[in-house]
C-alpha cells in the first residue's frame, strides 16, 4: 500500500517532468518558424499586399499616402543625400583605399545582406558599424551615426541593393540564437512611460493612424532605411528611428549602434528576409 | 560639387509645367544652434527662370521660406527640348544655375 502510493507520486513527479520538458522545447528559440508566423501576420492582416511591396511602408497599406507618394518620387527628397553619399563613397582615404575594399563586391549590391552575425567576435554587425570599422582600420575618423554623411552612405549603398530582398542568415552558433533571441525580446517588451513595445505601434496597430502618421507595417521595415523624413527635414538612418521611436514612448533610448539595437535590427531584417530593399526611402 | 538644383519642364499644349527641388540650409537668423547661440542667416534672395533668353520667372524669397524648398509653376510657350535655364543667388551672395531640357 505503502508502496503503491509512492510508486504513485513517483510517477506524478515524473510525468510533471516531462511536461515541464516538453514545455521547454515548444519554447525553444525556432527563428524559421517565427518567420512564417510573423510574415503570415502581416499577409493576413493586409491580403492584398505582395511581400515585395512591404518595403514601401505605409504606402503599401494605404492607398492616399501612395499617391501623395508617388508625387514625391518626381523629385526623391533624398535625391541630394544620395549624390553627396555615391561622391563619399568613391573619395579614397588618406592611404589610399576606400570604402569598397572593406566590402564584398566593393561594396555594391550588399545592402541585403546586412547585419549579419559575425561567429569570429561573436556580434552582430550593421552596415553602419561595418563602414565605421572601416574607417577605423583604416585611419580615419568614426562618422557619427544617425545623420549626415552615415546617411548618405548608406543610402547610395542600398540604393545599389535596391530591389535585392533581404537575406538574412542566423548561423548555427548559440550566440547567433541569443542575439536573435534578444531582439525578439526587446521587440515584444513594454517600455517607457506610455509602456509600448515596438510591436504595439508596428504589429498590432500596423496600417492604422498614430494622429497623423500611418504606422508602417513591421515586415520590411528596414527595407526602405535610410529615410529622408519630412518630419526630421533631413535624411536618418536605423539608429535615428530606434532612438527616436524609443523616445517617443518616454523611455531612455539607447546609444547607436549599442548591442541591444543591432540585435534588434538582426531580429527585424530576418524576419524580413524576402522583402526587396527600397532604399533610400521617403517618408512623412 | 554637385548641382543644387532639380529640375524638371513638361511641354504641354501651349504652356509648360515646371517643378524645381532646391538644397539650400535657409536658415532664417531667428534659429538657436546646439551652443545655444543664434544661426546666422542664410536664405535664398533670388530664383530665376529663363526660357529663350527672356525671364518666365522670377521669386523673391526670404527666411520664410522652407529649407531644401520645392516651386511649382507654368508658363506660356516652351518646346520639348528646349533650354530652360534656372539660378539663384543668397543673402551670402552664393549661388548655382543649372540648364534642363525641357521635357515633351
Amino acid at each position: 500500500m505503502r508502496s503503491g502510493r509512492l510508486y504513485r507520486v513517483g510517477f506524478a513527479i515524473a510525468a510533471l517532468l516531462g511536461f515541464v520538458s516538453l514545455a521547454r522545447a515548444a519554447q525553444a528559440p525556432n527563428p524559421a518558424a517565427d518567420q512564417r508566423a510573423f510574415q503570415a501576420y502581416f499577409r493576413s492582416r493586409f491580403p492584398t499586399v505582395k511581400l515585395a511591396d512591404f518595403g514601401n511602408g505605409p504606402y503599401a497599406v494605404n492607398a492616399l499616402m501612395r499617391k501623395q507618394w508617388e508625387e514625391i518620387m518626381a523629385f526623391p527628397p533624398y535625391d541630394f543625400a544620395l549624390d553627396a553619399g555615391k561622391a563619399a563613397f568613391a573619395k579614397p582615404f588618406a592611404n589610399g583605399r576606400g570604402y569598397a575594399d572593406c566590402f564584398p563586391n566593393k561594396g555594391i549590391g550588399i545592402r541585403q545582406t546586412f547585419p549579419y552575425f559575425d561567429t569570429k567576435t561573436g556580434e552582430v554587425v550593421t552596415l553602419d558599424l561595418a563602414i565605421n570599422r572601416c574607417r577605423i582600420a583604416n585611419g580615419e575618423k568614426p562618422l557619427p551615426y544617425q545623420v549626415g554623411l552615415m546617411a548618405a552612405i548608406t543610402a547610395y549603398m542600398a540604393e545599389t541593393s535596391r530591389g535585392k530582398a533581404f537575406d538574412i542568415k542566423i548561423p548555427d552558433d548559440p550566440r547567433a540564437l541569443a542575439a536573435y533571441e534578444d531582439g525578439k525580446r526587446f521587440f515584444y517588451a513594454r517600455r517607457g512611460q506610455l509602456n509600448f513595445s515596438c510591436a504595439s505601434c508596428h504589429v498590432q496597430a500596423a496600417g492604422q493612424r498614430l494622429r497623423g502618421d500611418i504606422l508602417a507595417p513591421a515586415l520590411g521595415i528596414l527595407a526602405a532605411f535610410p529615410i529622408y523624413r519630412s518630419d526630421w527635414g533631413s535624411m536618418g538612418t536605423i539608429d535615428r528611428r530606434f532612438t527616436s521611436c524609443n523616445a517617443q514612448v518616454r523611455s531612455v533610448p539607447f546609444a547607436p549602434q549599442d548591442k541591444t539595437y543591432r540585435d534588434l535590427e538582426y531580429f527585424l531584417s530576418y524576419m524580413s528576409n524576402g522583402v526587396p530593399i527600397t532604399g533610400p526611402g521617403a517618408r512623412p | 560639387m554637385p548641382s543644387t538644383i532639380r529640375v524638371r519642364a513638361v511641354a504641354g499644349d501651349d504652356s509648360t509645367e515646371v517643378q524645381a527641388l532646391i538644397q539650400h540650409p535657409m536658415d532664417s537668423g531667428f534659429v538657436k544652434g546646439h551652443d545655444g547661440k543664434l544661426i546666422p542667416p542664410h536664405y535664398i534672395e533670388v530664383l530665376t527662370f529663363k526660357h529663350d533668353g527672356k525671364v518666365v520667372f522670377t521669386a523673391f524669397w526670404g527666411p520664410a521660406v522652407s529649407r531644401d524648398p520645392y516651386i511649382k509653376f507654368s508658363f506660356k510657350g516652351g518646346k520639348k527640348d528646349d533650354d530652360l535655364g534656372v539660378s539663384w543667388i543668397d543673402n551670402l551672395g552664393k549661388s548655382d544655375s543649372s540648364v534642363a531640357k525641357i521635357m515633351g
